[in-house]
């Protein structure tokens, strides 16, 4: 039977196929845990005497309530330190790999995954966190999922999942130079809405989605949710494969080969339909933003602030004019004359390797405008090694930002890295709800190359906005590495480490690491 | 987990749209690491202000919720259903409900009915009218009275069925175990395992400090 992408993988992972209303029971690859929506999760595991079932499909790392500052001193916050002394104690407890704060490894938890291979098309993978839909971006079915939930997967490795309808998302053509994928997802979901995805499970399709590299496709499956979906996938091909190969947890030999076998039969087939489908032109595509307080409400840069007397639906406007009033913007002002104080950098929407250079190519030589404050926050530790391997943290530095360590910082604000009351950010982050950021937050979702063009100007701004030097190619901002810059990976050996628990956290510090903080 | 048959608590008109987990409960209240005592957490953002509806004395013990539409949406964190269960809601109608959020509350015994939008408009006048007004949530007929009013609500008959039944969700599943335990004997090798850990030589991280 014809099938999509989709149902494929669903299919592949049935334990059960569920009768009389009760949902199938589907097995779960690969389960990432970190430190605030599991505690509860091994309490009630603890609770009813049960054990995790399987240790080795299971990893956790700490990024949600990190510092990113003086990692190696105690974290101040006493609840903060309180979770990730938990995750400690709970990874030791159960026999959980963990990655802790300094640790090579850690990161947020959506980048740790696919940076070590263990992220695949095919899988079934879940995480107590929303944007687990990025690694959809493999051809996996990615959920996230809540604490309950993390405790069923920790006892049985299976979830019982209530069927789903699927959406086909298809955008046709070339990107324009400036645009990025954060400005197709950003479109999508101010087309189709905050709720427009409710129930699907949308496939990303055509040329424009393609053409882009893994990372890029990461952050489009990251913002599925904000669509409402229940996840976003796109089919593997070439680019998937060539990003896996090599990474430490990738298959090796035989089993590579089998599995890009299995991988190459990941794809819609063509006689298969769609529930819903949805069309884009790239071409139709300018670099956006967000004025409102739902990733929904956002607008190409060179529109104005919308006037909410103009807007036909009553919930909408009743909605846009709340949402204006908390954003403290005037309608129809040019989104292009709003200043920003702050410009986050990050997350696990755009805080990647490429993110940091397409930055990196717009700001070097300049300076950041004077009064904004500039956060650049890698998503992961080896994203900042790989970073200044390059060069990178130079050029962030002479511009006049702040070179952080890694963690969620500023996406949610659960750590010090927070807006004050009235602040307005440009935030390369997925979500602009109220006090997302910091309570009384005012938040404009963007993606890196307009955080990179807002920094400099100290109004949201796109490439096009400033006076380039002619010989930069605004088509090479694309995450490519800077000229006369090695993309070469760390390290070239990948090492074994047969330590099963806790890896660098147990307490009196093992492989180098600081004792618990 | 307690069977539901029947629920009846005064009523609390929620006229927002769109009431997202942040704002259910702000993520600062996330980092406790316990399974109760969230109740100070609801709406925490709201609850300074005093024409907040659960501020007005008539509305402070209620149990039922109705809610404009859209309700849940946002991040999957549970701690929503737990803020409002340990407040003392045990049913929240909305017209339209995020996913993740209607299954957490189904797992957490909280009962999420479907109202259509012109139903709760309904609901919300009584309520208003007459603040403290209780409604009756029956799970069996799938309806809700308030005053002389009845309205339906959808609900998955398989939550539906949990919620009556009061069954935990990992006791239903280890019923399943040879299943799950066969479907692993099945488990192709190249599907990925986290143990033994493989990864990159590990290199010391130098800490970023304050500029
Ligand atoms: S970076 Fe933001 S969205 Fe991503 S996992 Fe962290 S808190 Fe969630």
């Amino acid at each position: 039977m014809a099938g999509t992408l989709a149902e494929k993988v669903w299919e592949a992972h049935l334990v059960r196929r569920g009768e009389g209303g009760s949902p199938d029971l589907l097995y779960i690859d690969l389960h990432l845990v970190h430190e605030v929506t599991s505690p509860q999760a091994f309490e009630g595991l603890r609770l009813a005497g049960r054990q995790v079932r399987r240790p080795d499909l299971t990893i956790a790392t700490e990024d949600h309530n990190t510092p990113t500052l003086d990692i190696d001193r105690p974290i101040a916050d006493v609840t903060s330190r309180t979770q990730i002394e938990t995750l400690r104690a709970n990874a030791r407890e159960f026999g959980v790999r963990l990655h802790s704060l300094g640790d090579a490894d850690q990161g947020i938890v959506h980048q740790v995954g696919p940076q070590l291979g263990l992220t695949m098309p095919g899988l079934t993978v879940v995480c107590g966190d929303s944007h687990t839909s990025t690694h959809g971006a493999f051809g996996a079915l990615a959920f996230g999922i809540g604490t309950s939930e993390v405790e069923h997967v920790l006892a049985t490795q299976t979830l019982p999942l209530a069927p789903f309808k699927t959406m086909a998302i298809t955008v046709n053509g070339t990107l324009p130079a400036g645009t990025t994928s954060k400005d197709i997802i950003l479109a999508i979901i101010a087309k189709i809405g905050t709720g427009g995805g409710q129930g699907y499970v949308l496939e990303y399709r055509g040329e424009a989605i393609r053409a882009l590299s893994m990372e890029a496709r990461m952050t489009i499956c990251n913002m599925s949710i904000e669509a409402g979906a229940r996840a976003g996938m796109i089919a593997p091909d070439e680019t998937t494969f060539e990003y896996l190969k090599g990474r430490p947890h990738a298959p090796e030999g035989e089993d590579w080969d089998a599995a890009i076998e299995y991988w190459k039969t990941l794809r819609t087939d063509d006689d298969a339909e769609f529930d819903a489908e949805v069309v884009l032109e790239a071409a139709d595509l300018e670099p956006f933003v967000t004025w409102g307080t739902n990733p929904g409400q956002g607008l190409p840069l060179s529109a104005s602030v919308p006037v909410p007397a103009d807007i036909a639906d009553e919930g909408d406007r009743e909605t846009a004019a709340k949402a204006l009033e908390y954003m403290g913007l005037v309608p129809g002002t040019p989104l292009r004359d709003i200043p920003v104080d702050t410009v986050f950098i990050g997350s696990c929407t755009n805080g990647r390797i490429e993110d940091l250079r397409s930055v990196a190519k717009v700001i070097k030589g300049r300076k950041k405008a004077g009064s904004v404050r500039v956060l650049v926050v890698p998503s992961s530790a080896r994203v900042r090694l790989q970073a200044e391997a390059e060069g990178l943290d130079v050029i962030f530095k002479e511009f006049g930002a702040e070179w952080r360590n890694a963690g969620c910082s500023m996406c949610l604000g659960m750590n010090p890295d927070q807006l004050a009351p009235g602040e307005r950010s440009a935030s390369t982050s997925n979500r602009n709800f109220e006090g997302r950021q910091g309570k009384g937050g005012r938040t404009h979702l963007v993606s890196p190359l307009v955080a990179a063009a807002t920094a400099i100007r100290g109004t949201l701004s796109s490439v096009a906005d400033l006076d380039l030097p002619h010989e930069i190619d605004i088509t090479t901002f694309d995450g490519t590495p800077l000229d006369g810059v090695g993309a070469s990976p760390l390290g070239e050996s990948v090492v074994d480490l047969p330590i099963p628990v806790a890896i660098g956290s147990a307490p009196g510090g093992s492989a180098g690491q600081p004792a618990l903080r | 987990m307690e069977k539901i048959h029947t629920h009846t608590g005064v009523g609390v008109p929620l006229r927002r749209s769109n009431v997202d987990t942040d704002q259910i409960i702000p993520a600062v209240y996330l980092k406790r690491v316990t399974r109760t005592g969230f109740e100070d957490a609801l709406f925490a953002a709201w609850r300074g202000d005093p024409s907040f509806v659960l501020n007005q004395e008539a509305y402070s013990t209620g149990s039922v919720l109705v809610a404009g539409p859209d309700f849940g949406t946002g991040s999957s964190r549970e701690h929503a259903v737990w803020a409002l269960k340990d407040y003392g809601f045990r049913v929240v109608l909305s017209s339209r409900f995020a996913d993740i959020f209607r299954g957490n509350s189904g797992k957490q015994g909280l009962v999420t009915g479907i109202v259509s939008p012109e139903d709760i408009e309904i609901l919300w006048k009584i309520l208003e009218t007459k603040p403290g007004t209780e409604v009756t949530v029956d799970l069996e007929a799938k309806t809700a009275t308030a005053d002389d009013v009845t309205v339906p609500f959808q609900i998955d008959d398989y939550t539906r069925w949990r919620l009556m039944e009061g069954l935990d969700d990992i006791g239903l599943t280890l019923q399943q175990e040879e299943k799950i335990t066969a479907f692993e004997e099945t488990r192709a090798s190249w599907r990925p395992k986290t143990l033994p850990a493989r990864h990159l030589p590990s290199v010391e991280i130098e800490a970023a400090r304050p500029v």
